[in-house]
């Protein structure tokens, strides 16, 4: 089995799975609202030049996240 | 609150680019009046129609993926669903992209049960072979489904005679609500008495009672607002 690791850290082309989101409050709540929920197959489609956001496609739609929230998301390969 | 106006109020909302727009000009024609300027309370457009001898003023709300309020426009939409008293409020959502749509669709369902949820671009799903079971979803989200192409005025009809029903108490929607976990409704139902006592039927208790938990300031101060204590302090920025 795979260890979890955070979004960010996923290469582009690749997907995972949304485990956990590890933050509260209002940011918590936008993550989800985005569809980022445990159990959510996300993938990498691009990253900008310096690597911060990366774009992910989630549920049909593409979303730029940057490193900051892309970093509390942990996911399973 | 509501049902007590002549000219019944129809709330119009969904997630950015659901044809929302599109649907309202479709049913206020050339009577639409914009009032669209920046401001704090002001983000709305208001237009109306007539259905069956009768003048409803339709009201597009901004715009959101969420009312959980991180953001003026979700701000604006859920302060009116909430405290605006809608007679109904239809939730607009994209036929091809139905899972992203649906978190909107069971929060509005979440504050009140008249709903009427609009499945639009319809015409663009059937173009993507995708096919919309709309009895099947009406059963699951226990409100009214219709499937609409607002460019084209397919099914507009239909969604004007549900809203009308639904105004009229004629449908009275049943939302199945989302089940917490033990503890949340635990905590939900020790709050619902207290909130009651405080609002009465001014406010759907559980609803609040689950954004109290949730620590959500902005709501206080929207109901502050509401019951007229704590009057708002012009600020510069309203």
């Amino acid at each position: 089995m795979a260890g979890l690791k955070p979004l960010k850290a996923i290469p582009n082309g690749a997907f995972a799975y949304v485990t956990k989101v590890n933050t509260a409050g209002l940011t918590r709540r936008r993550l989800l609202d985005l569809g980022l929920v445990p159990g959510t197959r996300v993938e990498v489609v691009r990253r900008s030049p310096m690597g911060d956001p990366i774009a992910v496609k989630i549920r049909g739609a593409i979303i730029a996240l940057r490193a900051e929230e892309s970093g509390l998301v942990m996911v399973r390969e | 609150m509501g049902s007590t106006r002549k000219e019944p109020v129809i709330a119009l909302a969904g997630n950015p680019n659901t044809g929302k727009s599109t649907l309202f000009n479709a049913l206020t024609g050339l009577r639409q009046h914009t009032g669209n300027w920046p401001g704090k309370t002001v983000l709305q457009t208001k237009g109306s129609y007539i259905y069956k001898g009768r003048k409803y003023t339709l009201v597009d709300l901004p715009g959101t993926y969420s009312l959980l309020a991180n953001s003026l426009e979700e701000q604006v939409a859920r302060d009116f669903i909430c405290f605006g008293g809608p007679d109904a409020t239809i939730v607009v959502v994209d036929a091809t992209c139905l899972e992203r749509n649906l978190n909107l669709a069971l929060q509005i369902t979440e504050i009140t049960a008249k709903v009427v949820v609009c499945v639009n671009l319809i015409d663009e799903a059937r173009r993507k072979k995708l096919k919309i079971d709309r009895e099947k979803l009406s059963c699951l989200l226990g409100v009214p489904v219709v499937t609409t192409a607002a460019r084209g005025g397919e099914g507009l009809p239909q969604l004007l005679n549900l809203v009308d029903q639904v105004v009229k108490g004629e449908i009275r929607p049943q939302p199945r609500l989302v089940q917490y976990d033990p503890e949340v409704e635990t905590a939900v139902a020790k709050l619902v008495p207290q909130v009651k006592a405080v609002l009465g039927d001014l406010v759907n208790a559980r609803w609040l009672s689950l954004r109290l938990l949730e620590g959500d300031l902005t709501l206080i101060e929207a109901v502050e607002k509401l019951t007229g204590k704590n009057k708002h302090v012009p600020c510069g920025w309203c």
